[in-house]
């Protein structure tokens, strides 16, 4: 039998018998890779102080006893543990939410309408910002120093800007808001502690809510638009054609056909929200304070409580793990990231 | 299959200059406008703040705080004063072969920058922009050879750097293998896929809790194999300044991986069957498919991921934090883990300077890849 008689044998995607073996193995060398800690981290959940500090044991009931000491701990008695699941939760589904709704509107009218924005226009306003913050850093009043940038700005955009032709693109609009990425969040952390101080927000779910928008937008454009731009257009035309306006295009038309994307996006920047633990060290304390800084606080003065640990990160990880195992199909499907194209 | 219904659609004009419907200019407002206020309040608002921030001294005093203005000092302070050893690091006695290597890179560089000029029609801009790019990259590598080789010990900057560099290339590369094996058609993938993404759900600081928990030589699950390497001597890797890079390098790559895999198994998929079909046709084997019919398609799409996890890992900072704690010394201190720590000195000023050095640093290696890797492959491949 030669070589091509077998190839059509199993086909043109199909795999020799030892190739498919090669690929099992490997699947699988992985899989115990990413399962091995986590198996580690549910067994160690059911051990006792005394079991972690007596050296390595591996198998419940073989070696140990399973004790759920642990989990009695921080379910029933930290009374810390609903307040923060929930805080997680709301947190994090909201923030996400928000951000998939802002980043659709942004990404379809960055993928379907032209913005040219004058350079000029756009430095006149970071200038405006620039004036108002150093205003208040010479110790004006915040009030002031707002109306002091504004008439920077509105200044400079009737005289100098205008003289200046250059003009910005939709890809400089993307790139400058995806760049926005860059940002290390320890950069922003003092001034956002202070705004929020200034507004009454801290240690508020609404103060994180509003911040971790701010940091997922970047990102969930970056995934979005591409998606959009992926979207046949003549859809669209139909519904403009029966008289249907741009945002009602958008609901009834666009949204549908976007869900796989949509869907993905949301998977991403809910993971974001739901782990993120500088700014919410930084900006919350007893009563929005999230999972993730529980975790942190098992590492107390009489060192790290793996046990409990163990608990905290199981009960915060399987909800997000059970919805990416029930929405895998759309993620494959969702992220097109400019596919081949880049 | 809607991937490849989507990526024949790709051709339609993405804007029309026609406008198609009612209120448009109304409409394009209210589209982007939302977005564009949150981000300048909750970014550039913050990040001029900082600015202001990093150029004085900020001090709580009674009923309030105080800044005093001081210029660049912050910086001063990091490359000459108080804050070098830990920001730099000290120079090593590089040996002669660094040496020719950092030459011929640089050279190579320059030649390369003298050709693109001469190439280019704006001359003056063009020069000007190359000699910038030259005169960092130099900057950058010199620190890197001289602090890593006979001897030196390497500063918040080189480590950074070591994260980003080795992380992400084994992340790629691991990536990229896991998702051309997922992408065949095996039984049981999806289950694979669901699994191989568990890393990433679980916040970083745990994750990182997890590896030190794992990698524990004395009660991990590890132990006895480290008792019989060792002996009794009890070692433990966090004591050794490169096992303890290795160790953070190890656990990034454990919880990124994923993000490489899941993006780049949905490239694969999304690739037109005809060409692969076509070289199979031929007689091509399974290698040189890959090497001259997949991986050249795929070229756009990883640099975009190398630009975006680059971006991600330039801010590693819960990692070192939990694992290590920076150590032993400042061994694996990044530049974001140095900013939490002084700032929670209250050295703001100094975070500040720090952030700011991290954001020009990560934005310049991001410039790089976008304009000398991204651009010239979508010219070449896309």
């Amino acid at each position: 039998m030669n070589a091509r008689a077998r190839s059509r044998e199993r086909g043109p995607l199909g795999l020799s018998p030892r190739a498919r073996a090669g690929a099992y193995a490997v699947l699988v060398a992985w899989a115990v890779v990413v399962l091995f800690p986590v198996y580690w981290m549910a067994t160690t959940s059911f051990k006792t102080p005394l079991d972690v500090n007596a050296g390595p044991v591996y198998v419940p009931g073989v070696d140990y006893e399973a004790s759920t000491e642990a989990w009695d701990y921080i379910v029933n008695e930290e009374p810390q543990t609903a307040r923060a699941f929930l805080n997680t939760v709301i947190v994090g589904v909201v923030s996400s939410l928000l951000t998939l709704l802002l980043a659709a509107a942004a990404s379809y009218g960055l993928s379907r309408l032209e913005y040219r924005p004058r350079l000029a226009s756009v430095a006149a306003f970071i200038g405006g910002i620039a004036v108002a913050v150093a205003a208040a850093f010479a110790g004006l009043a915040w009030q002031l120093g707002i109306l002091l940038g504004l008439a920077f700005f509105a200044a400079s955009v009737a005289t100098w800007s205008r003289r200046f032709e250059a003009r910005l693109s939709n890809d400089d609009i993307a790139f400058w808001l995806i760049s926005q990425r860059i940002l290390p969040p320890i950069a922003i952390v003092l001034p956002l502690y202070v705004f929020f101080q200034q507004l009454g927000l801290l240690d508020t779910r609404q103060a994180l809510i509003i911040t971790y928008v701010g940091a997922n937008l970047p990102i969930a454009i970056w995934l979005l638009r591409d998606f959009f731009a992926g979207i046949p257009v003549h859809l669209e035309e139909a519904a403009a054609v029966d008289g249907a306006s741009r945002l009602q295009t958008l609901r009834y038309v666009v949204l549908p056909a976007a869900v796989p994307g949509l869907v993905a996006t949301f998977l991403f920047i809910l993971v974001f929200a739901w782990n993120e633990f500088i700014i919410a060290s930084v900006l919350t304390a007893a009563d929005a304070q999230t999972m993730p800084m529980l975790v942190v606080a098992q590492n107390a003065t009489r060192g790290p409580q793996w046990w409990n640990m163990s608990v905290l990160i199981l009960i915060m990880s399987v909800p997000v793990v059970l919805m990416a195992g029930v929405l895998e199909r759309f993620i494959a499907r969702g992220l097109l990231v400019g596919a081949v194209k880049g | 299959m809607a991937a490849a219904e989507d990526t024949t659609t790709r051709e339609v004009p993405r804007r029309q200059s026609v406008e198609l419907f009612a209120h448009e200019a109304l409409s394009k407002r209210l589209l982007l406008s939302p977005t564009v206020l949150l981000v300048v309040l909750l970014s550039i608002v913050p990040l001029i703040f900082s600015g202001y921030l990093a150029l004085s001294r900020f001090r709580f005093v009674k009923g309030g705080f105080e800044i005093k203005f001081l210029g660049l000092d912050n910086f001063e302070k990091l490359i000459v004063g108080s804050q070098q050893r830990r920001f730099i690091g000290d120079l090593g006695q590089t040996p002669w072969w660094a040496w020719a290597g950092l030459a011929a890179f640089v050279a190579v560089q320059a030649l390369l920058a003298v050709r693109a000029v001469r190439a280019s029609r704006r001359r003056i801009l063009a020069g000007a922009t190359r000699f910038v790019v030259l005169a960092v990259t130099t900057v950058l590598a010199l620190l890197v050879v001289r602090t890593l080789t006979g001897g030196g010990i390497p500063g918040t900057l080189v480590v950074t750097l070591v994260f980003v560099a080795l992380g992400v290339a084994l992340q790629y590369v691991l990536g990229l293998g896991l998702a051309m094996v997922a992408s065949q058609q095996l039984r049981g993938r999806r289950l694979f896929r669901t699994v191989f993404l568990i890393p990433m759900i679980i916040t970083p600081v745990g994750a990182a809790f997890l590896f030190r928990m794992v990698t524990d030589t004395g009660k991990g699950p590890l132990a006895p194999v480290w008792d019989l390497i060792f002996g009794d001597s009890a070692y433990t890797w966090i004591d050794d300044p490169w096992p303890a890079r290795i160790a953070i390098v190890l656990a990034d790559t454990w919880q990124w991986t994923p993000f490489m895999f899941i993006i780049l198994l949905a490239a694969v998929e999304s690739l037109p069957p005809g060409l692969n079909e076509a070289a199979k046709v031929d007689g091509a084997r399974a290698w040189s498919l890959f090497w001259y019919v997949t991986f050249p398609q795929l070229v756009p799409v990883s640099l975009t991921l190398v630009l975006i996890r680059s971006i991600e890992a330039f801010k590693i900072v819960d990692l070192p934090q939990v694992l290590t704690g920076g150590g032993p010394g400042t061994a694996t201190e990044s530049l974001s883990l140095h900013a939490l720590l002084e700032w929670r000195t209250v050295n703001l000023g100094g975070s500040a300077a720090l952030s700011y050095v991290l954001l020009f640093v990560t934005t310049f290696v991001a410039l790089l890849i976008v304009n000398y890797g991204r651009r010239r492959a979508v010219a070449r491949y896309g």
